[in-house]
């Protein structure tokens, strides 16, 4: 059994159909990498997976977890699956160290003083513990999102979703960014991972999914998705970003 | 010449005035004890109705109804009727506890009534402007309902409120003038003994600077709050 399993996932916003009917399996430390054009539904997948959208049709099991049978508890199972988003989303009138303990001291993963500790651990991981008690908007966009992943991973989670993280990002700050991806995926962290950073994809995943128009169009190894697509859909796509200079 | 000295006799003698003092002070604090206490009632109770007024589910929805309800209607109904309607009728109902309590209580829950309907939709204005992806984030991290709310939505929401909230405060101060109906011994009514008694409106005049100086400083730094925040936005923006 996959540590992530969809089955014919569906989810309509009104009479927009976003996802139709999406089956994945994402296998425990593996990397999946969602590619696809903007509005092929690979931020509603994410935000499916931990229930920020409820599904209209299908089923998705988290760690041997039903997530839509109704009576599982949302608030833990959430705790297991960090999410970080394009906007960064930090709290704006919260310090960065504040930003990261919340969480863990709230939700009763530990003490105060223990999420203090280990948000400072985490901060200094990244190499932003001068910048603890700053407001987020004190720093740059690049920093922000470092410090929007560690909050997530002071949870503990056992699955990282990431909705295009990099996209709102100036070119020089995104390196650093994927960086602390390349650590935590080489960590053994399962993640699934929206994203437009194609030679990353290509670097750092296992399976790369191929999303158009809410459904996968085409999965498999990054060698064979962009060395050889077999879908018009998916050559169509990557021709487009290669002459973007993304690949 | 004739009338300028007549209306400064009657609305600015300051002999008269030096003798209205007392009286209209004891009165004026009758309206700070009203305005106060009225006020910090009204920013609890508004916040619980606001947040009520946002719970999600169809289980929440006879809530939901009954807050709006409570909001349009006290918003509706002018201060002096629900005054009256306070300070009369519930002494009328002969209830034990309910009906025994003072002209200062009535126009208490008088205030707070209509001022919490007021403040409520301020609340909820600041609520919904914090971005949904806020709440989003604090949903993902595992936080329950409440306390996204609590420590992220809330929080948030205050911070960018503060100005029309100063603002109902100032008209709640005003406001306070208003409950004399009913019999509370406050500004208006000492002052309007007075000038009863001595035929001199100086007292009148007296009392509105009591409230002048009181709301104008308020004024001032409601401006500056406004004034402050625009320009952090502007340099965020940048």
């Amino acid at each position: 059994m996959s540590f992530v399993e969809l089955r014919q996932v569906s989810k309509r916003f009104g009479d927009v159909e976003v996802l139709k009917g999406i089956s994945l399996d994402v296998e425990e430390h593996g990397v999946v990498c969602l590619i696809g054009a903007s509005g092929s539904g690979k931020s509603t997948l994410l935000r499916c997976i931990n229930l920020l959208e409820r599904l209209d049709g299908g089923d998705i099991t988290v760690d041997g977890q039903h997530l839509t049978n109704g009576k599982v508890d949302v608030n833990a199972l959430r705790r297991k699956i960090g999410i970080v988003f394009q906007a960064f989303n930090l709290f704006p009138h919260m310090t960065v160290i504040d930003n990261v303990a919340l969480a863990p001291a709230k939700t009763g993963l530990c003490t105060s003083a223990q999420a203090r500790e280990r948000a400072r651990a985490l901060l200094t991981r990244i190499g932003l513990l001068e910048k603890a008690d700053e407001y987020p908007d004190r720093l740059s966009g690049g920093q922000q999102q470092r410090v929007a992943i560690v909050r997530a991973l002071a949870m503990e989670p056992k699955l990282m979703l990431l909705d295009e993280i990099t996209s709102a990002l100036d070119p020089q700050l995104v390196s650093d960014v994927l960086k602390l991806v390349r650590e935590l995926a080489e960590g053994g962290m399962t993640t699934i991972m929206a994203t437009h950073e194609m030679s990353f994809a290509r670097e750092i995943a296992d399976k790369v999914c191929f999303l158009d128009n809410g459904v996968i169009l085409e999965e498999g190894p990054p060698e064979q998705i962009f060395s050889t697509p077999q879908q018009p859909r998916t050559r169509e796509f990557l021709a487009r970003v290669i002459e973007a200079g993304r690949l | 010449m004739h009338a300028l000295h007549k209306v400064l006799e009657v609305f600015f003698s300051p002999g008269t005035a030096r003798l209205a003092l007392p009286d209209v002070w004891a009165g004026f604090k009758v309206n700070l004890k009203l305005m106060f206490t009225a006020e910090a009632l009204v920013l609890i109770f508004a916040l619980a109705i606001a947040i009520v007024r946002g719970l999600p589910g169809r289980g929440a929805a006879p809530l939901r109804a009954l807050a709006v309800v409570y909001t349009d209607l006290f918003r509706g109904i002018p201060l002096i009727l629900v005054a009256f309607i306070v300070g009369f009728g519930l002494p009328g109902l002969q209830l034990h506890g309910i009906s025994t309590q003072s002209n200062f209580v009535y126009g208490l829950i008088a205030l707070t009534l209509v001022y919490t309907a007021y403040v409520t939709e301020v609340y909820r204005a600041g609520i919904e402007s914090v971005h949904p992806s806020q709440r989003a984030a604090a949903r993902s991290l595992g936080l329950s309902y409440g306390q996204a709310l609590r420590y992220v939505i809330v929080p948030q929401a205050v911070r960018r409120v503060i100005p029309p909230l100063l603002n109902d405060f100032i008209g709640l101060q005003k406001d306070t003038a208003l409950v004399n109906v009913i019999g509370v011994t406050e500004i208006t009514l000492q002052a309007q003994n007075f000038s009863n008694k001595y035929f001199n409106f100086t007292a009148y005049v007296v009392a509105a600077l009591f409230f002048v100086f009181l709301t104008i400083p308020l004024a001032r730094f409601t401006d500056h709050l406004i004034a402050e925040r625009e320009l952090r936005e502007r340099a965020l923006g940048q």
